[in-house]
């Protein structure tokens, strides 16, 4: 016997799981399955975390829309999930005449797209915005903003599971059958699912998800950008988002500083086609290059201000040959009936992630009679951010009722033992390293994890009954640990 | 929330802030209060399971809890007051503690505070390594907790990156435990641990060093498979053509340590690049009045047992100034480092003093002399056959030969 479900989304991205999120509003058994042992170890939790306010996409395409929906229903998105969110804004810097125009011309566009509050500013304006920045002048935009981009994947997957949604961790699909009515999909570890209606929302896969149903028309390049994270004491050196004015071409926004709402700063993202649909290392080149970039924009940085570099992958549709934009794939597929595709989904799709969903339900809609659920829950429990970051008095207080709020766990970052048993305990399940670090920020600090990770061990060991093979950093191989000592 | 007051709070429980809190104790501060954020004092030592802890100061090899053993005997003695597992959140203008424990936060008013937090180790994204990030990437001393304090093995096939001491060690202790230890490389052309560790962990194992060579690539999506090694030239590049594969399961970094000084920057504590340490003066005061720093958390030391000297100092000057009876310089002689060396400590002093001069090198010299110089005038002058980077070099200077002098300088003649 198989599983049957209404909808089954493949891929808990932030696309996935805010489509699993809006269509849990709805009388409907759904699935999302999902090849890795958590939600967003895609390209959902290895980008930027920007908030884009809509000015570089063109009038009339998907992402200029959704882009400056998903921009505006992220705010109360964020209050009811308990999200991280800072609308900072962004200033798009000109540095000659041709800039000027660039930016003139992106104000245009943005204002086309319903992009609200743009202004150019002249070189003392925007220095009010940010001082000792470089330019002669600088678009600025007040909607585009910060948010942790795995704190709302989790969260939106969080909300969904309590509203019914099934999550099948470490579920790659192998195979999909179309049946007379609907699907049969087939996971690597033997599992089979059916459903009626089946989401392709597997971001860098999603191709590969295409061919399994006889789908050839799309492609995914993936591209890869490059980032370093630096210290939080440069925190407050960078309080708005500054990009230099786009060139005609350019595969992505260009190298910059992004402050993220938990204090780090980033510098990134680089721009390579590669081959390898997995592969995030980060590359002697382009660390050399970003160091250099880091340097000449933060003057005050010094060289063990950088802790950690990630890389995370852009799927896109256009070619190494051909550069620039295509417009995201969403389609409802007439040939292949129940089967809803999305494809492509690059930059902006975090801003759009929202938006994506409400498009979705309304394809779903087509097909199945929707009916509101009383139960829905639109909040997600628990505390907007880490303990550390509540007012003094609060965070006493609790700790006063809880010893598991005195105990700081992981130093550099303030985690306590009580957020690093939220974590552990987590409602999909997912029981990696990995996942308590996405959850608590725990080995995400300055020593990376030299300190906690052993006590993070001995709490999953003594509290938990974690054998030594149950360690795993993110994939099933991933083994911390070799065995024990003699 | 309730607020404490002692005359002496010293932030940490391993050999510096042991030392310190035993030696003002002893110099006549009878309240003071030591602060731990593990569950047992001792810091880094009780991982330290190797013996050869302790030569100077007590002429006899120690493993590191027998030597952390001797101060925690003495604080018991002298019935110091202790808190354990409790972590100091912030402190604000350098005397207001925030702390945080089991039994919640508290407040605490200290006359004066010793910072003895030690150091932590520098991380593959601190040296931006290059490759994936798959599991089995461990810093040296994270292993040695494991393999030491909670019996987990870390891998079987490693290679050490960097020639740090505790690196050293722990190709060692690898290898004993049945690792194979293929290889330690050392980006720079000379070792950075001691010339006794690599005899003893490496040489007497038959485990080779290679200098002037680096891990240019990781490679494993998740667990590691193995590196690229190559050749590192003049300009820090890799050579050309010098690459090749090693293939292991884990790899070691042993590439340094970062004085853990955040608590120190948020008291807006001056701190000194070479260091990474506070900036401080002949009685080890840092840029804040009552605020003392001693130990890996003002340098990274090459011996505990100068830790702990130094930490005595730093203790007894600490009662004396609870006491009244360190008044302020009238001016200060500011120490530079010149040619060849890497820093040297203290920043300043009074000139009212003798005092030690603790410095390191920053290239292997043969046959040197350290000269301590005002100008052109020759202060103290120290000859050396062999002088290195992983060993600290100490002096005395005699308070009747900088008088009247406005700044020293430090250099390898």
């Amino acid at each position: 016997m198989s599983d049957h479900y209404d909808v089954l989304i493949i891929g808990a991205g932030v696309v996935g799981n805010a489509i699993a999120r809006e269509l849990s509003r709805y009388r409907l058994k759904i699935a999302v399955v999902e090849r890795e042992q958590d939600v967003g170890m895609g390209s959902s939790s290895r980008n930027s975390g920007v908030l884009h306010s809509g000015i570089n996409y063109k009038p009339g395409t998907l992402r200029a829309m959704l882009d400056v929906q998903g921009n505006s229903l992220m705010e109360g998105l964020c209050r009811e999930l308990k999200v991280k969110i800072d609308y900072i804004g962004k200033l798009t810097i000109a540095q000659d005449k041709d800039d000027i125009k660039t930016l003139q011309r992106l104000k245009e566009q943005g204002e086309a797209n319903g992009v609200p509050g743009l202004e150019i500013l002249n070189a003392d304006q925007m220095r009010k915005k940010q001082p000792d920045v470089g330019g002669i002048a600088a678009l600025w935009s007040p909607t585009s903003g910060i948010i942790c981009p795995y704190g709302l994947t989790i969260a939106l997957a969080e909300n969904a599971f309590m509203n019914g949604v099934r999550f099948f961790l470490g579920h790659e699909v192998t195979s999909i059958q179309r049946k007379e009515e609907g699907f049969l999909v087939n996971t690597g570890n033997g599992h089979r699912f059916t459903t009626t209606i089946l989401i392709n929302a597997a971001g860098l896969f999603s191709d590969r998800v295409c061919r399994m149903l006889g789908i050839n028309e799309y492609r995914i390049y993936p591209c890869r950008g490059e980032y370093l994270i630096l210290d939080k004491r440069l925190k407050g050196s960078l309080s708005v988002l500054v990009y230099p004015a786009p060139k005609e071409n350019m595969p992505g926004l260009g190298i910059h500083l992004t402050n993220t709402v938990d204090g780090n700063i980033l510098i990134g993202p680089s721009n390579e086609y590669i081959d390898d649909h997995d592969d995030c290392a980060s590359t002697s080149n382009i660390m050399a290059l970003l160091r250099k970039e880091g340097h000449e924009l933060l003057p005050m940085l010094s060289t063990s201000d950088f802790i950690r570099s990630f890389s995370g992958l852009r799927a896109k549709q256009t070619s190494p040959e051909e550069k620039g934009y295509k417009d995201f794939v969403i389609e409802s597929r007439k040939d292949v009936p129940g089967f809803i595709n999305l494809v492509g989904i690059e930059s902006p799709g975090l801003t759009c992630a929202p938006a994506i969903g409400l498009m979705i339900k309304d394809m779903v809609a087509e097909r199945i009679a929707l009916e509101e659920k009383k139960s829905f829950i639109s909040e997600r429990p628990g505390r907007l951010g880490m303990f550390s970051e509540l007012p003094a008095e609060e965070r006493a207080d609790l700790a006063s009722q809880d010893p598991d709020y005195g105990e700081i766990v992981c130093r550099c970052e303030q985690v306590t033992k009580r957020e690093i048993l939220e974590a552990i305990q987590n409602p999909l399940g997912c029981k990696t390293i990995a996942g308590i670090r996405y959850r608590a920020r725990a080995t995400m600090g300055r020593c990376q994890g030299g300190f906690c990770l052993p006590r993070i061990v001995e709490i999953l060991e003594k509290d938990f009954g974690y054998r030594l093979e149950d360690f795993i950093l993110n994939r099933p191989e991933s083994r911390l640990f070799t065995g024990r000592a003699r | 929330m309730q607020t404490l007051k002692h005359d002496l709070v010293v932030i940490g429980g391993g050999p510096a802030g042991l030392a310190a809190a035993i030696a003002a104790k002893e110099a006549g501060c009878d309240d003071v209060l030591l602060i731990e954020r593990d569950r047992r004092l001792g810091g880094i030592l009780n991982q330290c399971i190797h013996d050869g802890f302790g030569l100077h100061r007590f002429g006899k090899a120690l493993t590191g809890p027998e030597y952390a053993q001797h101060f925690i005997d003495r604080l018991d003695a002298l019935a110091i007051q202790r808190m354990l597992g409790t972590i100091v959140l912030s402190m604000e203008g350098g005397h207001v503690l925030h702390i945080s424990s089991k039994t919640g936060f508290r407040r605490i008013s200290a006359g004066a505070v010793i910072l003895g937090m030690g150091c932590r180790e520098r991380t593959a994204g601190a040296i931006c390594l290059p490759g994936t990030r798959p599991a089995g990437i461990y810093t040296a001393g994270a292993a040695q907790t494991f393999i030491n304090l909670q019996n987990i093995m870390i891998g079987k096939r490693i290679v050490i990156l960097g020639s740090g001491d505790i690196g050293l060690i722990m190709a060692r202790r690898l290898t004993l435990e049945g690792a194979e230890v293929e290889a330690v490389f050392e980006i720079l052309p000379y070792a950075s641990g001691l010339p006794r560790n690599i005899q003893q962990c490496l040489n007497d194992y038959g485990i080779p060093l290679y200098l002037s060579t680096s891990v240019i690539d990781i490679h494993g999506k998740e667990r590691v498979t193995g590196v690229t090694v190559a050749e590192i030239g003049p300009d820090r590049r890799p050579v050309p053509g010098t690459e090749r594969h090693v293939a292991c399961d884990t790899l070691l970094l042993s590439v340094g340590l970062i004085p853990e000084n955040e608590l120190t920057r948020g008291a807006d504590i001056l701190i000194e690049s070479r260091t990474s340490g506070a900036y401080v003066d002949d009685a080890f005061m840092t840029s804040r009045p009552g605020v003392f720093s001693c130990g890996n958390v003002l340098h990274v030391h090459d011996l505990v047992d100068y830790v702990s000297e130094e930490a005595e100092t730093v203790g007894r000057n600490t009662a004396a100034f609870l006491k009244g009876d360190m008044r302020p310089a009238e001016s200060h002689i500011d120490i530079k480092p010149g040619n060849g060396v890497g820093y040297v400590l203290p920043q300043r002093v009074g000139g009212e003093k003798d005092f030690v001069l603790s410095l390191r090198v920053s290239e292997p010299f043969r046959n040197r002399a350290v000269l301590v110089r005002e100008g052109k005038r020759k202060v103290k002058r120290k000859k050396m056959v062999r002088l290195h980077p992983a060993e600290m070099i100490r002096m005395n200077v005699k308070v009747d030969k900088i008088q009247d002098a406005m700044s020293l300088e430090v250099s390898v003649e």
